[in-house]
């Protein structure tokens, strides 16, 4: 029998090099954030800002912040309490230490949960890949704050944080 | 195949009708809680004299002083022309508040509301009266 090696051998590369690929896009090399995917957290999160991805901060930090809305930032940000219940449940439940693991587990190294950080442009990793980003830039008119991703990150909505 | 050709139009048809009614309600939505704000305002003020536009155009563009000191004004987000985009604090863009351009605004009266109290809070450092709410709605309306 004539077994076509060939074309078989040429095929599993085309296969390997796509799920390579592949997997690197979900990953996102490591800046993939899965975007919120809840219409309600979406809305009530995302008028004023990015709706930030669920998998950025630990459970306990998104407790700690649906539980002061009231200060959220310097900004009254309350919200009825039954929506409250269900994005407080979403943001945990996909948390990075939940079940947005494999996003934000690269992220939240080194962070300790019991501390539950509320900013996470503070956290070790996001200033060490920031830390060479000039202070004109953040003071740039159209970026003015580090909680505005998406200047830069114009892919952000999505969930890609690369450069 | 006639019959589901039948059923096909009818099922069309339901479907023109139902977009119909549903832009007529949320033409309705909106004149409701103008009503609303009426009524409130009347409770309020016995001498009650309807809502101007004009007022409400001064309502979103004057400065004030009572409420946060980057957000002195509506317009300090929504940006100087109600037709235009305005953006937030933190970078996100604002669609245009005139009801000519964005058609989905002011058709959930629980959304306004929300906005109301939490806008207000930040320009004015109070609540808005319903008289303020019923002109600059009035203001936007016919924008």
């Amino acid at each position: 029998m004539n077994i076509p090696y060939r074309p078989i051998a040429l095929g599993l590369l085309v296969l390997g090099f796509s799920a390579l690929v592949l997997g690197r896009a979900q990953a996102g090399g490591n800046h993939f954030f899965a975007p919120v995917a809840n219409a309600v957290v979406k809305e009530e999160c995302g008028s004023c800002h990015l709706p930030f991805a669920p998998s950025m901060l630990p459970a306990s930090s998104w407790t700690r912040m649906m539980g002061n809305l009231k200060d959220h930032f310097g900004d009254d940000a309350s919200v009825d309490p039954k929506l409250a219940a269900e994005i407080t449940a979403y943001l945990v439940a996909n948390a990075g230490d939940e079940g947005g693991q494999r996003y934000g587990a690269k992220l939240l190294r080194g962070v300790s949960a019991t501390n539950a950080p509320l900013r996470i442009t503070e956290l070790p990793k996001w200033t060490r890949e920031h830390r060479k980003v000039p202070d004109w830039e953040w003071k740039h008119k159209d970026v003015r704050t580090k909680a505005n991703c998406t200047a830069c990150h114009t892919q952000a909505e999505l969930g890609y944080y690369d450069e | 195949m006639p019959l589901t050709r039948t059923t096909r139009t009818i099922s069309a048809l339901l479907a023109c009708a139902a977009m119909l009614l549903s832009g007529a309600a949320q033409a309705g939505v909106r004149e409701d809680q103008l009503a609303q704000y009426a009524s409130a305002a009347k409770a309020e003020t016995p001498g009650f004299a309807g809502f101007s536009a004009e007022r409400g155009k001064t309502l979103h563009t004057q400065n004030f002083t009572g409420g946060k000191p980057d957000t002195p004004a509506c317009t300090s987000c929504h940006g100087k022309d109600p037709r235009g985009t305005g953006k937030t604090p933190a970078g996100k863009s604002i669609d245009a508040m005139a009801a000519s351009v964005t058609a989905s605004r002011y058709t959930d009266p629980a959304k306004v509301e929300k906005w109301f109290k939490r806008n207000c809070t930040e320009v004015l450092g109070r609540v808005c009266t319903p008289q303020e709410k019923g002109d600059w709605l009035t203001y936007m309306l016919g924008q």
